[in-house]
């Protein structure tokens, strides 16, 4: 489905994650994390560009991996992104949600 | 549909992305094999990871999972056991336990389960309360020094009941 995203329309699944990571960019991303409830910081950025990275890499997504990761730790994490944080940050970074049970 | 209509839709969804009915879920962890310590592990930092907040209350056997000494030793039992498919009088000898352990936490590992030790830490990190119960760890004759740091107190049955009585609570033994 389509979405109005910063002012472009934008190709979703049906829980709102980018279908196309071709069409995220900045502004994309500051407009997902708002309707979050997230205002982007410094780190928060730090956070995105991880998982964009480790997306790239074709390298699976967890907790554990946060922790390991040496950008931020899971603390962190949790209160950068809170109510779920691996499932709004993957949203926000424009990647597919990570389907792994940890 | 309409462009409008779409925006609303997906919307809705974003928001109920972290709007479950489901508010808390409370763990009563009572046993010591390593398959109901991971089990009420995996639940309840899955709980954390949607959103949920997520409390262990370990209870008699259970209290294995943090003791210092014993948490990096939880077995999977094979006495007992008919989902390995093995007979009763192989899983009794001497290193069957040691061994059918060894390949669980073999196959773990290729998942990146964390060991028991760190997923303690992971869980505590996340927000995860953990409590021991008052009347095992006397029963245990056990020491507050004996149990992992992370433990965020020892509570009678009566205030982990407290910590239920909340709308959205739901309550899980294992």
């Amino acid at each position: 489905m389509k979405k109005i995203i910063a002012d472009r329309e934008i190709d979703v699944n049906e829980e709102g994650y980018l279908v196309d990571f071709n069409q995220w960019d900045k502004d994309v991303c500051a407009y997902l994390a708002e309707e979050q409830g997230i205002s982007m910081t410094e780190k928060h950025w730090e956070v995105v560009e991880y998982l964009q990275d480790k997306f790239q890499k074709e390298e699976p997504l967890s907790i554990r991996g946060i922790k390991k990761s040496g950008v931020i730790n899971i603390k962190e994490f949790y209160s950068l992104f809170p109510g779920g944080p691996l499932k709004k940050s993957t949203l926000i970074a424009g990647i597919p949600k990570p389907k792994s049970c940890i | 549909m309409s462009e409008t209509s779409v925006k609303e839709k997906s919307e809705t969804k974003v928001k109920e992305m972290s709007k479950t009915k489901v508010k808390k879920m409370l763990f009563i962890l009572s046993k010591g094999t390593i398959e109901n310590a991971y089990a009420a592990f995996v639940m309840a930092n899955g709980a954390r990871m949607e959103g949920i907040e997520s409390e262990i209350f370990f209870t008699f056997f259970g209290l294995e999972a943090i003791q210092k000494k014993k948490l990096e030793h939880l077995r999977v039992a094979t006495v007992g056991n008919p989902a390995l498919h093995m007979p009763t009088m192989l899983g009794g000898l001497p290193g069957v336990e040691a061994l059918a352990t060894k390949m669980m936490k073999k196959e773990m590992e290729k998942l990146d389960m964390p060991p028991i030790g760190e997923f303690l830490e992971i869980l505590s990190d996340s927000g995860c309360k953990l409590w021991g119960c008052k009347l095992a760890i006397d029963m245990f004759h056990l020491e507050r020094e004996d149990l992992i740091d992370e433990l965020d107190g020892i509570l009678t049955i009566g205030d982990f009941y407290g910590r239920a009585n909340e709308e959205g609570t739901h309550l899980l033994f294992i």
